[in-house]
């Protein structure tokens, strides 16, 4: 059986394909069928959901479509999540695999530094960052990965461990290859697929910090997410709840879609391995 | 006993210069900030230049950032965080005062995470591919997603606004007095939401856990040869199974408090708790670098200490850990 077969063959793996394609297709769609700015005014302000069927889910505190605000943000979230979690992957890979071929003073300092980065809660570091450097997308993305890439150093750094040993690295060193190109053309490749398979983890992981920084007024202010709509809705909790519950619904069902197809695709890759 | 110790010491040693790394990280990235103590200061009060020129020099802010760094370190080692500028206070003074409530957060959270999550971990693994294991395993997975400052909101709609049966925010009822119990009784009632809201996201965590770890223990000889000796099945799940399934969960205690730190900011300011974490949004918004700086090195010793809390624990538990480890 295909790996792709044994994928649409787990309901939990098709199930997180489902939300993921929405998710993609609601990020795509958002500027065809919301063209203009969603942060403009719609209509009346704290308009219920299905009351006008212009404005299916109603409007918030200053009047803006809420549908129009959620297809933007789900733009934001998967943009700051996937672009974060590349971030965390590479920087992981590249110090788990300098720390793990190099040895001694090199690796030791860079696993002290890894600790260091582990000791501090990501989140507050993610705070200080984005405080520091000032919020917009590309900043939080950043500070997102700072508190992330630990993990897949470390996960990286293991793989080294045991491939540096293999008769193909020693092969490479007798033919006289840079050890910085034997690390990063004949080990780092080999060291990918753990590190690979953390990537569902690390992608939910920015998406749920994105939202969390963007809560407390750490977001892009130019960019409608997700966290910030939560925020805003926080406000007229008592009278409109529906306004901070619509946008969370969207991110536990996108995170949910990230876990499940991630574990689907570990699942059917390990068994694939297993087999050969 | 000696084990222990011996491993203790090695762990502190590493840990020192661990901290040592995110003074001088954290320190450097602060640094860039624009604007200093003295900008925040002047903001909220006014002032000329030459008052601005007069401060810098009193907090030795016209010195070079390495003179700086050293003298951070150096009042470091006296336990002095320097002086908050919002708050006209000693830092440490600050940090102390706010600290008991996000340990009081954190420790209960903890609790409930851990005790619930193994608890529905062992009751689900101890039928794997059971309906009941199924449905714990897919229900936590939902769980996993869920942010924890939105699921605070959803807590806060239904039982602080609908059925107000629970506060909606704070640590405890301002200006009653109430003393010893009944004060107790107060905060823990106020406790309850934040606490679950942090607990439930990190309870998915160890119940997944545990149960991962039972259906690997299950395929053991141990419990072939716990079976072949005649022992019930509750036996065989609870010493057998689920004891070697706990050792990892163990360690996954340490390596969560920092993330539930950082989830208890959030948390915090959902619930207007006055802790450390919303201390640090504070700080980030009256621009308080320094106060910052001290609050981020307080939860990195608070990381450092909760680790060699459990590395410790873990050595008493597993006995194989310390003779590996102090023999090498």
């Amino acid at each position: 059986m295909s790996p792709l077969r044994r994928f649409l063959r787990t309901p939990e793996a098709v199930a997180g394909a489902i939300l993921l394609g929405a998710l993609a297709a609601m990020a795509l769609s958002a500027s065809l069928l919301f063209p203009g700015d969603p942060q403009a005014i719609a209509g009346p302000a704290l308009l219920p959901p299905f009351q006008d069927w212009s404005l299916p889910l109603g409007t918030d505190r200053l009047g803006r479509d809420v549908l129009a605000e959620l297809f933007h943000g789900a733009r934001t979230s998967l943009a700051v999540g996937l672009a974060a979690a590349a971030a965390a992957l590479a920087i992981g890979a590249v110090v788990g695999t300098l720390a793990g071929f190099a040895d001694g003073l090199v690796d030791e300092v860079l696993m002290r530094v890894t600790d260091a980065f582990q000791t501090v809660p990501s989140f507050l570091l993610a705070l200080a960052f984005v405080s520091v450097v000032g919020p917009s997308l590309g900043i939080v993305v950043i500070a997102i990965a700072l508190g992330t890439w630990t993990g897949p150093a470390r996960v990286a750094r293991a793989e080294v461990l045991s491939i540096r040993e293999r008769d193909y690295v020693a092969n490479a060193r007798a033919i006289g290859m840079h050890p910085l190109e034997i690390a990063f053309r004949e080990v780092l490749p080999n060291a990918l697929p753990p590190v690979l398979a953390m990537s569902s983890v690390i992608v939910a992981a920015a998406i749920l910090t994105e939202a969390a920084l963007s809560f407390l007024g750490l977001g892009d202010p130019n960019r409608v997410t997700w966290g910030g709509m939560i925020a805003e809705g926080r406000t007229v909790l008592r009278t409109a709840p529906f306004l901070s519950i619509v946008p969370g619904i969207a991110l536990v069902l996108t995170v949910l879609g990230v876990y499940l197809a991630g574990e689907g695709i570990v699942e059917t890759t390990a068994v694939k391995r297993g087999l050969s | 006993m000696t084990r222990a110790l011996i491993l203790l010491r090695r762990r502190l040693v590493g840990s020192v210069f661990v901290l040592l790394i995110v003074v001088i990280g954290t320190f450097l990235l602060l640094e860039a900030a624009p604007g200093d103590a003295v900008d925040a200061y002047i903001v909220s009060t006014g002032g000329d230049a030459g008052m601005i020129e007069l401060l810098r020099h009193r907090w030795g802010l016209d010195q070079s950032e390495l003179t700086r760094l050293a003298n951070y370190l150096w009042a470091l080692l006296h336990l002095d965080l320097g002086q908050s500028v919002t708050f006209s206070k000693p830092i440490r003074d600050v940090i102390l005062e706010r600290l008991p409530n996000t340990l009081l957060l954190m420790v209960s959270a903890t609790a409930l995470s851990f005790g619930l999550g193994s608890a529905l971990g062992i009751y689900a693994g101890a039928r794997p591919g059971s309906f009941r294991d199924r449905f714990l395993s897919i229900s936590s997975l939902a769980l996993y997603a869920v942010p924890g400052f939105w699921l605070g909101l959803v807590l806060i709609v239904i039982f602080a606004v609908d059925l107000r049966w629970l506060p909606i925010g704070g640590i405890e009822t301002l200006a009653s007095d109430r003393t010893g119990l009944d004060r107790a009784a107060d905060i823990a009632i106020h406790l309850v939401l934040p606490v679950s809201a942090l607990g439930f996201i990190y309870l998915a965590l160890y119940l997944r856990m545990m149960r991962a770890g039972m259906a690997e223990a299950w395929r053991q000889d141990f419990v072939l040869a716990a079976r072949a000796r005649g022992l019930s099945r509750r036996r065989i799940v609870l010493a057998h199974v689920a004891r070697n399934a706990l050792l990892p969960l163990v360690t996954m205690l340490g390596l969560q408090s920092a993330q539930m730190l950082g989830g208890s900011v959030v948390i915090e300011s959902v619930f207007s708790v006055p802790g450390l974490g919303r201390l640090a949004q504070e700080a980030v918004a009256a621009r308080d670098t320094p106060l910052l700086l001290g609050i981020i090195l307080t939860s990195a010793v608070l990381v450092v200490v909760i680790n060699l809390l459990v590395d410790i624990a873990y050595a008493f538990l597993d006995p194989r850990v310390g003779a590996g480890q102090a023999g090498a």
